[in-house]
Order: C-alpha cells, then structure tokens, then sequence
C-alpha cells in the first residue's frame, strides 16, 4: 500500500497554493500601502512646494541709504501746509538719496538704473514718514527703502547670477552696486507688513493680501446670512413638516444634484440672473455672496437634515406628550439638540465657499482692486481669487506672493475645519 | 428717506408691535394668561406679523416697480428725437443718465443729459418718500388692526405657525428656484446661440476657434464654433484624472477599511481629507508651477516633446485632487457590506484578499460605480487646474503631452473680460455651459441611483 505519493503532492500543491494565495494577500497589502503612501506624498509635495515657494514673501528686501529730507523738493512753497507736503516729489528725493549713496555713477542711463534698484514705493514710504512726522524735513535721516522687485529677488536667491557677472533682469552694475551695498552692511530683509496689511499692486514688492482678505470676509458674511437661515429652515420643511409625496421628492432629488453641479455654472446663473436679470452691481461682495450662498445652500441642507435626522423620536414624542404643539417640538427642542451638527455642515460648507474661486471669475471679480473694500456693494476680490490673478502674472517676484497668500488661505480654511472637528468633538451625542 | 433707513424703522415697529400684542393679551387676559387661547407672546408675534410682512412685500413690489417707471418717466421727458432712439441706444443713453445722476463718469455730458439726470434724481427722491410714507402707514395700519383683533378666543398661535411653515416651505423651495434659474438661464442664452451657429455644427463641429472680429470687414471675422475637440479634450484630461485617482483610491480605501488597525485608519484618514479640502486654485497653482515643469524635463531627458501646458500635468494634479473623494465614498460603501458576508468567505477558508476580491468587492460594486460617475462628473465640471493648468487652442489629439483645452477653461475665457451681451462668442460660453450642466446632471442621477439600489440591498 503506497498512498504517500499523492498525498504529498497533494501537500505540495497546496503548500504552492498556499505561497500564492499569501503572496496574493501580500501584493493587496502593498497596492493599498503605495496607494496611500501616494496621496501622502502627494500631500506632503503640494504643501511642501507652497510653504518653500512661500516663506520668503513674508520678508521683503530693503535698502538702507542717508535721505536728504529737502525742503526744497518737499514744500517748495514753503507753506508748511499738510497737502503742500502731500505733494512733494517724494520720488526724486529717493532717487537722489540713491545717487548720493554711490557718488561716483555717472550718465543717464547709469543713473537711472540707479533708481530702479529701489521700489517706485520708495517715494510714497517716504512720504508718509514726512506726513507722520513733519519735523524730518531739511533734516538727514538713514531711511529703509524697499528695494524693487529684481534686488528683491537678487537677494532671495532666485534671480540667477550669470557668468558674466549679470543676473536675471539685474544688470553687471546693478549687481555690483547691489555687492557693494551688501558689503556695507546697506542690505537687509524685514518683516513685510505691506503684504499683509496693503492691497494689491502691479509692482510685486508692493502688493498685499489684505484688500482680498476684507473682500472675503465680506463676501463670507452675505453667504453666511444667506445659506445659514435658508438652509436651516428648508432643512427643517423637509425633514420635519413635509409630507410624503411627490412634490417633497422632487424637491429632495434636486437638492442632491444641485449639490454636484459644478461651481462654474453657478456663476453663469450669476451671470445672468444676478447680474443681468437683477441688475445687482458687478465684482461686488454681495453678488459674490449670493452665488456662493446658492452654491453652499445644498451642502447646508444636507448636513442639516442629517442633524436633525440624529437626534431620537423619544424627544419628539416626550416634548409632544407635555402637550407641545409641531413646531414647538422642532424649534424648542429638535433644533436645539441638532444644532451642533448643523453648525459643522454649514462650518465644511463656508470652508468649501471661501476656497471657491471659478463662479467668482464669471461675475467679473477679477478686476484689479487696489482699494481696500469697505461696504458690500465695493468692487472687491477674494483671497482665491487674487491667488489666481497672480499666479497669471508674469513677474517672478508673484510666485512667491502667490505661494505665501496661498499659505494664508490654507491657514483660514485649516482654522475652519479645525473649529468643525473641535465642534464635533465637544457637541457629538451618542443617543 | 433712503429706503435701507425705512427698513430700519419698519423694523422698529414690528418689534413694537411685539410688545404692544403681548402686552393687550396680558391685559385683556386680566392677568390670567391661562384664559388667552395661545401663550401670551403668540399674540405678540401676531401683531408683530400683521404689521411687518405685508409692509416688507410692499417695499420688495415697491423697489422692483420704482426705477421702471421713474426710467419712464424720465425717457417721457427727453426731446422726441431722444424718444424715437432704437432701444439699445435709449439703454445707452439712460445708463448715462444713471451715471450723472450718482456722480459716476459718464460718455457723454450734454445739458440735456445733466438735466434729466437732475430730474431722475428728483423723481428717485420722491418715489423714495412716497414709499416711506407708505410703508409707515401700511405698518401702523397693520399694527392697530391686529392688535384690535387680540382676543382671549384668538387662535393666535395657530396664524403664527401657519406663517412659519410658509417661509418654510419658501426656503425649500428656493434649492428648486435655483435649478431652474440654472436650466432657464442656460436654456435660453443657448437658444440665441443657436440662432446663429447651427446646433449640429456647434455639437459635431471639429474646429473651434471663437475669435470673433471686431469689425465685419477684418480677415476671418467669422468664428468657428465646432466643440468636439473640446469635448475631447475634456475627456482625455478627465481621463488621465481617473486612470490617477481610481486605481488609488479604491486600494487606499480597501487597505483602509480591510487591513488597516483602527489606530492608522483614525490618522491617515483625516490627512487624507486635507486633500479634498485644499481648494481648487492652489491645486491649479501646483500644477501649474511644480507639476509641468517637472513633466516637461522628465519628457525632455527622455526625448519627448511635451508641451509646457500639458494635458498630463492637469490630469494628474486633478487625478489627486479627486483621489480623496473616491477613497472617502468607496470606503464608506465597503464598510456597509454586512460582515456575515465577511465571515462566510472565511468560513470557506479564504483569504483576506480573496474575500476582498471575491466578495467585498462584487458586493460593493454598485457603490463603487456610483462613486466613480460622481468622481467623472466632478473631474468634468473642474475649472481651476484646468484654466491654470491646461492650454487655450483647442487642439483634436489623443496625445497626454500636448495642450488641450477643456469646456470649462473656455467657459472662463470667453466670459472673463469685455463682455459684448449678444455676440456669438459670449453666447457660445452658455452653449457649453448647457453641455456641461446636462452632462454632469446626467451622470449624477446614474450614480446616485446606483448608490439608491446598494443601500437598498444592504440597510
């Protein structure tokens, strides 16, 4: 009786089987492990090029020269009144100043490649030192220039030098100049509270974030007013008044499509029912509101009605019971007990509006805004927005900009879904 | 008055009337409130609700009539010549006047036009008093009526809860307002598109080139209009998108919900829904910044010619935007196969993976489709990476290193910008837009059927 050569190749063979069914299992595991180590990289790539890209706009090149506050060029008049002073030639004292700072440079062209080694902000920096302090004038100070965008980026490192001893858009003796300056000790890079607190500009080293952050802001507001109380109470309808029919089902299949439109046709119906059939002014806060409002309206019902679908019928029926009638039952004590859940859908909704720029461009808040808004009917734009005006522009000193206002917005968007998951955390109920 | 100072004070009424109702249900009540047929504060809102909604209606009627016939009014009193004017140059010449009236530049400044502008103003100022004086009066009628009518039988309670569920129901029914403000719009800038491009050509044309002249004698003042090399490139991008984010999500999501302990699954998932909270734009930054560079001098060192606005780079950085959005859905559905269905694979003598394989999967399948047509619909109505990203010539190509342009970058770049109402290429953005609506709609009501038919087996 010889059954042992089947039987261990019966063995064999599962043993075989066996190695490839683990090694099956194995493969799964790392598909799913380089699937996520992927997104993660893809995370950490995307973060890491913005905040490197980034860093450096927070601090901006300045250059320090001797500034002759001349009376002469100041108040020419000698009138000593405030908009004599407002009107003087703030920009050839800077200029001078610069020649001063290197004697030797001759020539016209010299001279005034010179005077683009500093900002054309310089002269409107130095006229608000004289504006807050008007006792500078006919003295000499040693004044912070902000220097221009090619020193700026001379400086940073990004403008390549070249073997010739020219740099990207620097020319040999800009670049010397600027050597020299650096020896000297004439060269440093400050906090750029411009960025942050000034508003757009075609000049790089002059442009700041803040006009778009108010425009935001304000454009939050109106989609708040409006998607908050709007989407709470269809929420509500639907949830807790409606009958069962036809009508409710319609209403509800639309809410979810109209979730999963895309953002840019909203803004065609911005276009042309906002703006258009409304006649509502262009670029404004308060069109961009609405659109974003009919945009995040679906999201709040949704998450609304979730809430409200959470919280358990023995509250109903209890609060029925001590004789409450139907809408004292929601509002007294429904709504109340689903309300942190609603504040986290409409918290992930105002998030997912403050980042939404493509329905923005359609009701023409891309124009170019220098003036901080301050109403809601102000032309203004949005932190989105001003991050995709200046990533389309073709000076070099924008890509930073555009990284560190991207950093900005990124740091609103994390502080809101962090509120969310805190809200979340703090309010969650198991029933 | 302004009309935002006559909101104001028709707001300070209604709060007055508040207290006025409750305090003649309080007195009538003798103060016994158990008399009165509602809480006291009931016959409050009562009162407050007479005297503000049919005021605030008023005011809304008010403010849409008032520039129409004040408009009139002023067309009324220009010179006949002024009158007999086409209606776009009447347009035109009242936008002036407006413009004068608010101390705005205006194109023109005749005698004419600053008088009518003065007499627009004055017409405004009144119309504006008018409706102030109006309101007060419908407001304080409102008021005195309904506090007259407070009794202990008044079922007060009752009106103000019918008047809630009203707006109620208004709200709910502004999400069905919108779509067919959507469908309308769209619909009917479309139509007059079509009255000058034929549909077919527009929807089977192969060249597409919307540059319309200014002038009717310039060379080539005739656009083309032909949208299937967009459609095309729509789809090759969105195509690249998906051969990126499905393959990963869906293996991100069975480690995540199959393999993964409950510890790595609680960090990984939230670091994963960083990246669908990352908005749009800083996604079309990064693709447009780090992402084609890199593509381009891979494909140089490896002798390939690509193009700085690749298709590819747009595809990929939209491949990871939507990565998150699959894993998050698909996950969700794995989780809701029972587990019974789980332990009879093991019961057999499966193996983890040969579970997952042959029976999480098939029964999570109707799921995963439905997030996969909903991840499509997404990755078609995606604006931002693309018009950073991706090129503007339409170009008819299957190739991922050339530049392709998709329906949403030229949406935004025929509509961002001067704007003439009616010309073909402003038009011709809303055709697209139809499209797209369509398209996406369409496959949402798919997916979300398919998601309707797996929970049904499942819950």
């Amino acid at each position: 009786m010889n059954n042992d050569q089947p039987a261990i190749s019966i063995a064999d063979t599962v043993a075989k089987g066996l190695r490839r069914r683990r090694a099956a299992e194995i493969r799964l595991r790392i598909y799913g492990i380089a699937a996520i180590s992927f997104v993660l990289m893809a995370l950490v790539v995307l973060l890491g090029s913005i905040v490197s890209k980034g860093i450096s706009a927070f601090q901006q090149t300045h250059i320090a020269v001797l500034v002759n506050f001349d009376r002469e060029k100041i108040d020419p008049a000698g009138s000593g009144k405030i908009e004599d002073l407002r009107r003087g030639d703030y920009d050839g004292i800077a200029r001078n100043s610069m020649r001063a700072a290197f004697p030797g440079v001759s020539g016209r062209r010299n001279r005034r490649a010179l005077g683009k080694m500093i900002s054309s902000g310089a002269g409107d920096q130095l006229r608000e030192m004289v504006m807050a302090n008007p006792n500078l004038i006919g003295t000499r100070q040693r004044v912070w220039l902000l220097a221009s965008d090619e020193i700026d980026m001379l400086n940073k490192g990004y403008a390549r030098r070249k073997p010739d001893g020219s740099a990207t858009k620097v020319s040999r003796r800009q670049v010397a100049w600027y050597d020299a300056l650096v020896v000297k000790g004439a060269v440093e890079r400050h906090l750029n509270w411009r960025f942050l607190t000034g508003g757009d500009s075609r000049e790089p080293e002059q442009a700041g974030v803040w006009a778009a952050v108010v425009g935001s802001a304000l454009t939050m507001i109106i989609t708040l007013m409006l998607a908050f109380p709007l989407g709470v109470a269809a929420a509500i309808y639907l949830q807790e008044f409606a009958p069962k029919n036809r009508w409710t089902d319609i209403i509800e299949v639309n809410i979810n499509n109209l979730a999963a439109v895309p953002s840019i046709v909203f803004g065609l119906l911005g276009l042309t029912v906002i703006l258009g059939f409304f006649g509502l002014p262009r670029s404004t806060p308060l069109v961009g509101g609405i659109v974003l409002a009919l945009m995040t309206l679906p999201t709040v019902i949704i998450a609304s009605r979730a809430a409200l679908m959470s919280v358990p019928p023995s509250i109903r029926e209890a609060a029925r019971g001590l004789g409450a009638s139907s809408s004292q039952v929601v509002f007294h004590h429904v709504l109340p007990l689903a309300m942190p859940g609603i504040m986290t859908g409409t918290i992930i909704g105002m998030a997912r509006a403050l980042g939404e720029t493509a329905p923005l461009l359609m009701i023409g808040m891309v124009a170019f805004i220098v003036d901080v808004p301050s109403k809601f009917e102000d032309a203004a734009t949005v932190l989105p927005v001003q991050i995709y005006l200046w990533a389309d522009s073709p000076e070099r000193g924008f890509v930073e900009k555009t990284a560190a206002a991207t950093m900005i917005l990124l740091v609103f968007l994390l502080a809101m879904n962090a509120a969310a998951i805190l809200l979340r955390k703090k309010f969650e109920r198991k029933w | 008055m302004s009309s935002s100072l006559t909101l104001l004070v028709i707001a300070g009424l209604t709060a007055l009337a508040f207290y006025l109702g409750r305090s003649r249900a309080l007195s009538i009540s003798h103060d016994l409130p158990a008399r009165l047929h509602s809480l006291p504060r009931y016959y409050g809102y009562f009162v407050a609700l007479w005297c503000g909604v049919p005021t605030l209606v008023l005011l809304m009627i008010w403010l849409v009539v008032q520039p129409i016939i004040v408009d009139g009014m002023v067309i009324g009193s220009l010179p006949a010549a002024q009158q007999q004017l086409p209606s776009d140059r009447l347009g035109l010449l009242l936008n002036d006047i407006h413009n004068i009236a608010r101390g705005d530049a205006a194109s023109a400044r005749t005698p004419m036009l600053i008088a009518a502008a003065e007499r627009y103003n004055s017409l405004l100022d009144l119309g504006n008093w008018l409706m102030a004086c109006c309101a007060l009066a419908l407001a304080g009628a409102g008021l005195i009526l309904s506090r007259n009518k407070v009794a202990p039988g008044l079922r007060a309670r009752n009106t103000v809860e019918r008047a809630l569920t009203g707006v109620l129901i208004l709200a709910s029914l502004l999400a069905v307002l919108t779509t067919l403000g959507v469908v309308a719009s769209l619909f009917f800038e479309s139509l007059r598109f079509f009255e000058k491009v034929p549909f077919w050509d527009f929807l089977f044309g192969t060249e597409w080139s919307p540059q319309t002249a200014l002038r009717d004698d310039q060379v080539g003042q005739s656009g083309s209009f032909g949208a299937i090399p967009i459609f095309a490139g729509t789809l090759l991008i969105t195509s690249i998108a998906m051969a990126v984010a499905v393959p990963t999500g869906l293996f991100a999501a069975i480690y995540l919900s199959e393999f993964a302990k409950p510890k790595t699954r609680a960090t990984i998932k939230p670091i994963m829904e960083i990246l669908a909270g990352v908005p749009t734009v800083v996604y079309g930054f990064f693709a447009a910044l780090t992402v084609a560079p890199l593509i381009r001098d891979a494909g140089v060192s490896l002798g390939l010619s690509v193009a700085s606005e690749s298709a590819l780079a747009a595809g990929v950085v939209m491949g990871v935007m939507i990565i998150p959005f699959i894993s998050s859905l698909s996950d969700d559905v794995i989780r809701a196969v029972p587990q019974s269905l789980r332990e009879g694979a093991y019961g057999l003598g499966a193996t983890k993976a040969e579970t997952v394989r042959s029976v999480v999967i098939p029964a999570a399948l109707p799921g995963i489709v439905g997030a996969v047509l909903l991840a499509v619909s997404r990755a078609i109505g995606e604006t931002m990476i693309v018009v950073m990203a991706a090129g503007l010539a339409a170009n008819l190509t299957a190739n991922p290193f050339e530049a392709v342009t998709t329906v949403t970058v030229q949406i935004v770049t025929l509509l961002v910008g001067d704007q003439e109402f009616d010309s073909a290429k402003t038009l011709a953005a809303f055709a697209l837009g139809l499209v797209l609506f369509c398209i996406t709609l369409c496959l949402n009501i798919i997916a979300l059927k398919f998601v309707q038919k797996y929970r049904e087996k499942y819950e």
